[in-house]
């Protein structure tokens, strides 16, 4: 892919981006922020690259400590962020 | 650029995919209906990606691999199964340093093997535009690592909530900023070992600064900031691998906290630049003591509260920071569950920016069981005060202030405030007179007619109400 593709996709997922959080209802935001923080740690695909290529150790194990770090929080933010949206109920109808 | 198009097309398109799954994780946000829905394709979009890259690029290292994911898993998994609701706001501000550390690694690692990230040139060094994207993502996720120690260490109160102001900083800040940038545009022309080092160093060192200035209650600005910059390091290592799934990602988690961030300055009619820069409050609460007058209010006890609760038709209740400090929640909820059967209309209103961080009150409303439909954004409920038979603030202060509306030379004015002062009633739970909100301003409302103080710790306040109710 070149530069100008890549760039296109970026441009057009700001716009998605800035329309989907628009459309977030203010008392998930919390929830948001914990979620958000989950998936930027797709972070770990590089991290997965680093630590699965041959050629420099260096660069292997920073892989493997950035794979561990993006791991904290991709478990910790998916879990944290299920726990906090389980909590959310409608009033019960009697 | 032959080694990218080696990522086999199957491959693009399951990064594709997972990005799309992204997207539909935040969508799912707009309702706490389809919410939980969400957060599962958030998953399935994380798990795609990662099996994608395992298996594309080769499975030499799994064992290390595997305990890597497993070791750090285990971390997040049981810190976010144990972890209080009130400390949400530090758990958030670590885990945005999490992903700034990660973000700088990875920059690093691709910098010492570049042929396995495909991007080395013709020449045998690294391409040119891969280096400007490799030194920016390194420079964004180690801002927003060390950046994020401080909001946590503020959160966590291990650290003084007060902004420290250094002399000089915007000079500082500015000069390092620019040596940054300049650094990145060097390093197009010299990929030598010395200038990425520089430039990590000055990164943290310029997250560090940056938040020091800034004082607790501006958190919530500070923190979806952090939120915003861990996302655009994400994007950045996405330009540098050409992956689909992390372009797309940092977009979203880049504006998502972007626009939390306006959302938070604007609920505080305040620039985002005045936030940035630090030291609101310092000021006010140094000049302010001296021209304080005394004024006369009225105490009132928890029966007083009590009696006219039970009496009221509508009664709204304010929730503040305080009410977190103090895990009134739980008793707050059980408060309205009397007054509920005793057929009174109980609403809770709240501030976007109430608490520490977006949204902070909303969850610990809901960890006790206040169901959402019950809990009110400011324009949805404001006009509903002049119906109001009493508005009881808990924990809460500058957020009802009428200088805000009225006094031009107030540092909180033209911020939107509940019209509380147009209830009947008015029941202020604070710990004691002397302390003024974050703003370092006095609040009209303490001195107003129909204003009882009920001067107490929030929690032990409301559950005498409570007793008091049982009566």
């Amino acid at each position: 892919m070149d530069f100008i593709s890549i760039l296109s996709i970026f441009v057009m997922a700001c716009f998605v981006g800035y329309y989907v959080v628009w459309s977030v209802t203010p008392a998930l935001h919390t929830p948001l922020m914990a979620v958000t923080n989950a998936i930027s740690s797709v972070i770990v695909v590089g991290a997965l690259v680093a630590s699965a290529a041959e050629g420099s150790a260096v660069s292997k194990w920073l892989g493997l400590g950035a794979v561990v770090l993006a791991s904290v929080n991709i478990f910790g933010g998916f879990a944290v962020t299920e726990r906090m949206l389980a909590m959310y109920k409608k009033k019960e109808k009697k | 650029m032959e080694h990218v198009a080696s990522v086999p097309s199957w491959a693009m398109l399951a990064y594709l995919i997972s990005g799309v799954l992204f997207i539909l994780a935040l969508r799912g946000l707009s309702s706490p209906a389809t919410s939980r829905a969400g957060n599962r394709y958030g998953m399935i979009g994380m798990t795609i990606a990662m099996v994608t890259t395992l298996v594309t690029h080769g499975i030499a290292s799994l064992p290390e691999i595997a305990g890597a994911i497993a070791i750090g898993g285990g971390v997040g998994f049981v810190t976010a199964r144990k972890i209080k609701m009130t400390d949400m706001p530090q758990l958030v501000a670590a885990f945005h340093s999490l992903v700034g550390l990660a973000a700088v690694l990875v920059g690093l690692a691709a910098y010492l093997n570049p042929g396995a990230f495909g991007i080395l040139g013709a020449d045998g060094l690294i391409e040119p535009q891969s280096r400007v994207e490799m030194g920016l993502g390194i420079a964004i996720g180690a801002i927003t690592f060390s950046g994020s120690i401080i909001a946590f260490l503020k959160l966590a109160g291990k650290m003084s909530g007060s902004p420290i102001l250094l002399p000089g900083r915007h000079v500082l800040n500015l000069g390092t900023l620019i040596a940054i940038l300049g650094l990145v545009a060097y390093f197009t022309q010299d990929q030598s070992q010395w200038v990425i080092a520089t430039i990590t160093v000055l990164s943290f060192l310029i997250g560090f600064l940056l938040i020091i200035p800034i004082g607790g209650a501006d958190m919530p600005v500070v923190v979806s900031m952090l939120n915003s910059y861990s996302g655009w390091a994400a994007a950045a290592m996405g330009f540098t691998l050409h992956n689909t799934a992390m372009i797309i990602t940092g977009a979203l988690v880049g504006s998502s906290g972007a626009i939390l961030s306006y959302i938070m300055c604007k609920a505080m009619n305040r620039g985002f630049l005045s936030v940035i820069a630090g030291g609101f409050g310092a000021e006010a609460a140094a000049g302010g003591g001296a021209a304080k007058e005394q004024r006369p209010w009225k105490r009132g006890s928890a029966e007083d509260a009590a009696y006219m609760m039970k009496e009221a038709e509508n009664v709204i209740i304010i929730p503040g920071y305080g009410m977190a400090v103090s895990q009134a929640q739980h008793a707050l909820r059980e408060m309205g569950d009397v007054l509920k059967k005793e057929g009174v209309n109980v609403k809770y209103a709240i501030h976007p920016v109430a608490g520490r961080m977006p949204g902070h009150m909303n969850v610990l409303l809901a960890e006790a069981n206040v169901p959402y439909d019950e809990v009110f954004e400011l324009e949805d409920i404001q006009s509903e005060f002049s119906q109001a038979d009493v508005a009881f603030i808990i924990g809460a202060n500058d957020v009802v202030n009428p200088a805000a509306k009225t006094d031009k030379s107030s540092p909180i004015y033209g911020m939107p405030v509940f019209d509380v002062d147009k209830a009947k009633t008015i029941f202020f739970v604070k710990r004691s007179m002397g302390g003024v909100g974050y703003a370092g301003v006095d609040n009209d409302v303490f001195y107003m007619d129909q204003t009882m103080m009920l001067l107490a710790d929030a929690k032990k306040m409301v559950e005498d109400i409570v007793k008091a109710l049982a009566h």
